[in-house]
């Protein structure tokens, strides 16, 4: 047997071991990897492109149904043309248009250490926050501010929540917050995409008489003159309300966008 | 052959249902069965999962080296999942929003691992795929029950669609909430495994040990 063994060629001999031996065993293991790498990496380079158009689609949709703008069957791009994107420039409180406010990636900008900044207080756990923000216009007939959409995330109990709030022209009274991305428990945390939840926040204020940020999300009854700024907490998601509450007063807050409402109200962005 | 063929489609519906008499992929039933619509989607993304990797698994079994068996039916399993997440996202944008991890987790569904090892590995390609088909629809047969009961008497609805007017919107269906929390698919699970074995005595198992009765006790 050894001397027939010796007269085959090497790929013989290997083709005749068992499955189990180890050369074998790696061939398979290398192989299929390979394989299903190739599979795998293949289907998301060709599907790329149709999942980033539904994440813009999804975003532009958000940003019309917080504006109120949404109806089913709209066109959403046709519809989206009545909102105008523009740049804001959080620590100066102006806009800006040191980028294209179009294409502008707030997400990507918190990565470039250039182009952001590292938070010291940190409410909303965001660790980064881009120095410039996208925000949404929307003007009435005469060209003057109808509502402003700004953008908010911070991060509730398993993942941050990313989302808008849109104000009215002076700035104050919230029409409508909601998230486009998050990752919360459903049936629980994931209630704060539930209508009947974001129909508490339109007619909130955000800021107090003095200025200072009101708008809280708590649980309980408030006192009568508080009413106007509390919304209900979700049952059963302490963590997710908390950090909603977190990101809305960050946001609203002297690092967020108050220096850009301030300007806004005293007219000179 | 022909007659085979129709019992292993046909087979796992009702006489060997991977979830009432294997009680394999209970974790996933009990998570996305609170909406039809979502829990048809997680049905069919299993069908479609279970039957080609049992084909896979099935086509290559005379080359899998038995000491990393395990392991070659992971990575041909996870591939197809990844496949199916992605195709999801790109074409049901909204279903894969309210799926999220469940998708990524058909992976850790016992089913598909199980029918691989306890029949692909046996049998030829097509039987397998067979095979995955029926144990399938078998998971989705359970499925779609569980999320029917759920749905309707969670939130009064089918599909989406207002069957019971529920009294927050002017009707007079009071909505069981418990329905709409995980829990309750356990409840609704067990009672069908009752409703099955009542059914089908055949299905119930031998007893682990005999109750023995006392002798002249008081």
């Amino acid at each position: 047997m050894p001397e027939a063994n010796e007269s085959l060629s090497p790929w013989a001999r290997f083709k005749a071991l068992p499955v189990d031996s180890t050369p074998k065993t790696i061939l398979v293991a290398v192989g299929l990897c390979l394989f299903c790498s190739m599979i795998v990496s293949g289907a998301a380079v060709m599907l790329k492109p149709i999942q980033e158009q539904n994440k813009v689609l999804d975003k532009k949709r958000n940003i019309l149904q917080v504006a109120g703008l949404f109806k089913d069957g709209v066109d959403i791009d046709e519809a989206f043309k009545a909102i105008e994107p523009r740049l804001v420039d959080i620590a100066e409180g102006k806009f800006s248009d040191a980028e294209d406010a179009a294409s502008y990636d707030q997400r990507a900008a918190a990565k470039d250490p250039a182009r952001s900044i590292t938070l010291e207080q940190d409410p909303a756990s965001i660790k980064r926050q881009a120095k410039l923000a996208s925000v949404y216009l929307i003007r009435d007939g005469e060209g003057q501010i109808e509502k402003i959409i700004l953008p908010v995330h911070g991060y509730g109990l398993w993942s941050t929540l990313y989302g808008f709030i849109a104000l009215k022209a002076d700035g104050n009274e919230i029409t409508g917050l909601q998230f486009y991305s998050h990752a919360e428990t459903p049936g629980l945390g994931a209630e704060v995409d539930n209508p009947a939840w974001r129909g508490m926040w339109p007619g909130k204020k955000v800021f107090a008489d003095d200025g200072a940020v009101a708008i809280t999300v708590a649980k309980g009854i408030p006192s009568a003159d508080k009413a106007q700024y509390h919304v209900d907490a979700l049952a059963g998601a302490t963590l997710t309300s908390r950090g909603v509450d977190n990101l809305v007063r960050f946001w609203m807050g002297e690092q967020g966008f108050k220096r850009f409402l301030d300007n806004l109200k005293a007219g000179a962005v | 052959m022909s007659e085979s063929k129709k019992e292993m489609l046909l087979d796992p519906l009702v006489d060997n249902n991977p979830i009432t008499l294997q009680v394999l992929g209970i974790c996933s039933a009990l998570a996305v069965t609170s909406s039809l619509k979502v829990a048809f989607v997680m049905a069919l993304a299993v069908t479609v999962v279970t039957a080609f990797s049992s084909f896979f698994i099935s086509a290559i079994r005379n080359f899998i080296p038995s000491s990393i068996r395990i392991i070659v039916q992971m990575i041909i399993i996870a591939s197809l999942v990844i496949l199916v997440d992605q195709v999801l996202k790109a074409y049901a944008f909204d279903i894969s929003k309210t799926l999220s991890v469940f998708v990524g987790l058909i992976i850790t569904n016992c089913i598909v691992m199980g029918r691989a090892e306890a029949f692909a590995m046996k049998n030829g390609p097509v039987a397998s795929f067979l095979d995955g088909i029926g144990n399938g629809l078998g998971y989705s047969l359970i499925l779609m029950l569980v999320g029917v009961i759920r749905e309707l008497f969670g939130t009064g609805k089918l599909f989406g669609i207002t069957i019971l007017e529920t009294v927050n919107n002017g009707g007079w269906y009071v909505p069981n909430g418990l329905l709409l929390l995980p829990p309750s698919a356990f409840f609704v699970i067990g009672l069908l495994i009752w409703a099955f074995r009542t059914w089908k005595p055949n299905q119930v198992e031998a007893r682990d040990f005999k109750i023995i009765e006392q002798e002249g006790g008081h």
